[in-house]
């Protein structure tokens, strides 16, 4: 086996891995998304995050825009503080609100953002201050049995 | 009462034994650890195994990847259209290959064909007494002969394992969309929203690299190991395989559960 074929079908070889782990990874993976642009960091404060894990994405009107960096619980004030990256292409003004929705019915969960109107946007390290919490089943039907419980008084 | 003691005793002999030889098999490791700079320095060599154990295996690995991916979306289509979830075909496919099926399911065909061809021609090469040759002539084997061959397995079993799922993946797509009729969009967009990067391709990369020590270590100890006779070379190509296949599956299980919860 001389010396020239040799290095020609190793050459293929992996010419032909490196282009099926790039395939996997844009084809099939989601590494053409927004991983790879620039972010800047905003928190946002919640009573209840419900499922929301890290790593799960933040829409506005629909389209994914960011994704969520880390979820730590603040043990002066009881709450939850949720910090996410928003990709730099899309601001948002300062008065923007940040709601839990369910992706689905039984879905994963994610942020919503609605933009305000204020002049100013939001910028690296602000602080969303109108927040909407997930909504937790146990509550939602601990508030419809006692709303019938008062209706039928 | 003797046959007991028979078996007790045939117990403990195997476990004595094969202690040893997991000691012999690490001291090999370090020795190729320690004798690797000539793989690199004189490229060749390695270039050489990469060709016989990876191109050569390319054929058996393209066509099994292609009919595993094309029975994951028959199966998977049959079983997910009862819940309504014909749409999630990709995801199915694409989750299985990338994260288990690729790297394991190469591994096994990687110990059978290339596993036994190194085992072989390594107890070839000790029967015939070229490797106590090498060292009458103060050429190192295991610089020359065994290092090379690691360093091949190391680097082939990622690319094999990546040609895996891309063809897998492939063949399922064939299956799902012109075939059965599954949205096309779908079944991309689908797939590409729920496989990550970081977390179901790179962790199947790691799991390749770590089956691909594992196999070529064992393919490379057990000839290396092998009694110099036809009968012992035999022997060793099929402990081999039995053995590769093992520690494969267990070390998936292992890594698998590391990468589930860390």
């Amino acid at each position: 086996m001389d010396k020239i074929k040799l290095d020609a079908w190793v050459g293929i070889f992996v010419a032909i891995g490196v282009i099926s782990l790039l395939g996997l990874a844009m084809k099939v993976g989601n590494l053409t998304s927004n991983d790879i642009r620039e972010t800047y960091m905003v928190t946002a404060n919640f009573e209840n995050i419900g499922g929301l894990k890290p790593r799960a994405p933040v829409k506005g009107a629909g389209v994914v825009v960011g994704r969520v960096n880390s979820i730590v619980f603040d043990t002066k004030a009881y709450h939850a503080i949720v910090s996410i990256d928003i990709d730099k292409r899309y601001v948002f003004p300062k008065d923007t609100f940040a709601n839990i929705y369910t992706a689905g019915l039984l879905g994963e969960q994610y942020i919503g953002l609605e933009a305000g109107g204020e002049e100013k946007n939001l910028e690296q390290g602000d602080r969303i201050t109108q927040t909407q919490d997930a909504v937790v089943l146990e509550k939602l039907i601990s508030q419809f049995l006692y709303s019938k419980a008062s209706e039928e008084e | 009462m003797k046959t007991l003691l028979k078996f007790f005793e045939k117990i403990g002999c195997s476990f004595s034994s094969r202690t040893l030889r997991l000691g012999a098999a690490t001291r090999l490791f370090f020795l190729i650890l320690i004798y690797s700079a000539d793989s690199f320095k004189r490229i060749h060599l390695t270039i050489r195994e990469i060709y016989f154990t990876g191109v050569m295996s390319l054929v058996i690995i393209i066509v099994s990847a292609f009919f595993v991916g094309m029975v994951l979306g028959l199966q998977g289509y049959y079983t997910l259209q009862k819940y309504g979830s014909s749409e999630a075909i990709g995801v199915l496919v694409a989750l299985s290959l990338v994260r288990e099926l690729g790297p394991v399911v190469t591994a096994l065909l990687f110990a059978g064909r290339a596993g036994t061809a190194i085992t072989a021609e390594i107890g070839l090469m000790k029967a015939t007494e070229q490797l106590s040759a090498m060292e009458m002539m103060a050429v190192s084997p295991i610089a020359r002969i065994i290092a090379p061959r690691f360093w091949a397995g190391v680097i082939t079993m990622p690319i094999l394992a990546s040609i895996f799922s891309m063809v897998g993946v492939l063949g399922g797509y064939v299956v799902a969309v012109p075939i059965i009729g599954v949205d096309e969009g779908a079944f991309w967009s689908q797939m590409q929203a729920n496989v990550d990067f970081r977390f179901d391709i790179v962790n199947g990369l790691i799991k390749s690299v770590v089956f691909g020590i594992a196999c070529t270590i064992i393919a490379l100890f057990e000839g290396f190991d092998a009694p110099p006779t036809a009968e012992g070379v035999s022997r060793a190509t099929t402990r081999t395989v039995v053995t590769s296949s093992l520690v494969i599956l267990a070390l998936d299980f292992v890594l698998t559960s590391f990468m589930i919860s860390g």
